[in-house]
């Protein structure tokens, strides 16, 4: 396959002393959707944070188009994350903006396009998350599934190699859900940009995925092409895709020391 | 023992917390000269800022420091009075205020006006990730949100304080008439006359310098805030707390120097 847009080797986070990714390698190729699962606590979010430069990986490397991200300078970081767009779970709109000063504001700071191709641009991209004629309201004025939504919108602003959602579908009611894992899959079609998507919806990841990278407690447990993963019979794996209860502790002495880390 | 512990962790804490103030004030300088942002579009922000938090003050700030004007009057013709010396109200008032109440009140107002909104608008957006999302897309934080505050604040402190600087002495100058003492021309003529341009170019000087600490203070706060909405609230307390707490130790190294500087001039 073609070079690697996206690989990490043996990356290692850390927030203080806790450790949550334990060594994660893998690669991520031009044009393909990878659909990052896994539960609570699994180190997903920690993961893409990683991936766009929010936290700094502790050991290991991440590369983003050949550029390692955590040894990178601020203006190299800069012109990697002018090539990438990240959809956040909440939104993340600036609340003191309109939805089309939001969408605007990458392309208002960094090109130097005149403003009347711009307000055609924040059109154009809000009529493709079917949100035409809202650029005038404010983020609060908009429902949860309007404001990700716009998110999509802004991230989609600078036209980027690489787009990251950061939980879709979470919190939404099925229909929206459904039009919001449509609208990645016609981003997909017509764009054939690289997409990392982190979710824990089961049915959303199969449906949008070209591979599947499920995560356990920092750990990869599975990689693959979605049917692979579907398939599989290791039984973390097959815990996490039929929805089966963690009921026992699986060790014995890591349930005792849970209760007695940290105390001296 | 333990106390002494406590004593120097709590020095310790402070003195880190006053050199994380200079870290930001140096990288917004540095940002301000070698902005990654558009300049026009970062003087935009800083207009947006300075009408917010410099022209949004001047009614409430005209209105104490006059009132403080009128006090300064009457508590200083309450004694004047006994020596008979009420000629000497103007000076009183105007190096009074000019020196030490202008620049101070401004900065108290201000504090509450802007510092505290400055804290809870950047603790906001770290709540709701908006700062991460402003990271993402290539706007340094600082750069976008913190550079134009400290411009809009170095600017119009100093031009607070000097209209605060008249009002006050307006305040003064009504006291002085309606008592009878003075008329309008003589109370003019009698501030004149006791104020040089020293007593206006050091509380000029102070309320720059409390601007920038105010900012400073508040942005700090900001971006330290937690997740949750209580800890949105705690910051803007500290920034309110803290930002006082500053300009008034600033104020006292101020005045000490200038005190000392006088001494051997």
């Amino acid at each position: 396959m073609a070079d690697a847009v996206i690989s990490a080797s043996d990356l290692r986070v850390r927030y203080g002393e806790r450790e949550v990714l334990h060594g994660l390698t893998f690669e991520i190729f031009h044009g393909e959707t990878v659909v990052v699962i896994g539960g609570s606590g699994s180190g997903k979010s920690t993961l893409l944070r990683t991936l766009v430069g929010l936290e700094k990986p502790f050991s290991g490397d991440v590369r983003i188009k050949g550029v390692d991200i955590g040894r990178a300078s601020a203006r190299e970081m800069d012109d990697i994350r002018k090539k990438i767009g990240l959809a956040f779970q909440g939104g993340a709109l600036i609340g003191s903006l309109p939805v089309g000063e939001n969408i605007a504001l990458p392309l208002l700071e960094h090109t130097s396009l005149k403003p009347t191709t711009i307000e055609v641009m924040v059109r154009i991209k809000l009529e493709q998350v079917g949100l035409s004629g809202f650029e005038n309201y404010n983020p609060a004025q908009l429902s949860g599934g309007m404001r990700k939504r716009a998110a999509f919108a802004r991230a989609l602003a600078m036209d980027p190699e690489i787009l990251f959602f950061d939980e879709p579908s979470a919190g939404l009611d099925p229909i929206t859900a459904a039009g919001i894992d449509g609208l990645i899959l016609d981003l997909k079609e017509a764009y054939s940009m690289t997409m990392v998507v982190v979710t824990h919806e089961l049915a959303s990841a199969f449906l949008i995925a070209d591979r599947i990278i499920l995560l356990d407690r920092g750990n990869i447990i599975a990689m693959g092409p979605a049917q692979e993963v579907r398939d599989s019979q290791h039984p973390r794996v097959r815990q996490f895709l039929d929805r089966v209860a963690d009921t026992t502790q699986d060790d014995d002495v890591d349930h005792l020391r849970m209760f007695t880390e940290g105390l001296r | 023992m333990q106390f002494v512990a406590e004593v120097g962790a709590a020095s310790e804490r402070s003195v880190a917390y006053v050199g994380g103030l200079a870290q930001l004030f140096g990288k917004s300088l540095r940002l301000l000269f070698l902005s990654p942002l558009k300049r026009s579009r970062l003087l935009q922000r800083a207009e947006h800022q300075a009408m917010a938090a410099g022209v949004g003050a001047l009614p409430i700030i005209s209105l104490i420091t006059f009132f403080v004007g009128v006090i300064i009057a009457l508590q200083g013709a309450y004694e004047l009075q006994r020596l008979g010396a009420m000629q000497l109200v103007a000076s009183l008032v105007s190096i009074s205020i000019t020196r030490e109440l202008g620049p101070l009140v401004t900065a108290i107002v201000v504090i509450g006006r802007s510092g505290s909104a400055f804290a809870a608008e950047i603790g906001t957006m770290r709540v709701t990730e908006e700062l991460d999302a402003l990271e993402t897309m290539a706007l340094d934080p600082v750069a976008f949100l913190v550079v134009p505050k400290f411009l809009a604040m170095a600017v119009m402190l100093p031009c607070l304080a000097i209209w605060s600087d008249f009002m006050g002495v307006l305040g003064g100058c009504v006291f002085g008439i309606v008592s009878g003492n003075f008329t309008f021309g003589s109370y003019v003529i009698a501030t004149r006359d006791a104020l040089v341009a020293h007593d206006i170019t050091t509380g000029i000087v102070k309320a720059l310098v409390f601007g920038l600490v105010i900012t400073a203070v508040g942005c700090q706060e900001g971006f330290s805030t937690g997740a949750g909405a209580e800890e949105v609230g705690r910051s803007t307390t500290s920034a309110v707390v803290i930002s006082i707490l500053l300009v008034i130790l600033i104020d006292l190294v101020f005045t000490i120097l200038f005190y000392l500087a006088r001494g051997t001039a």
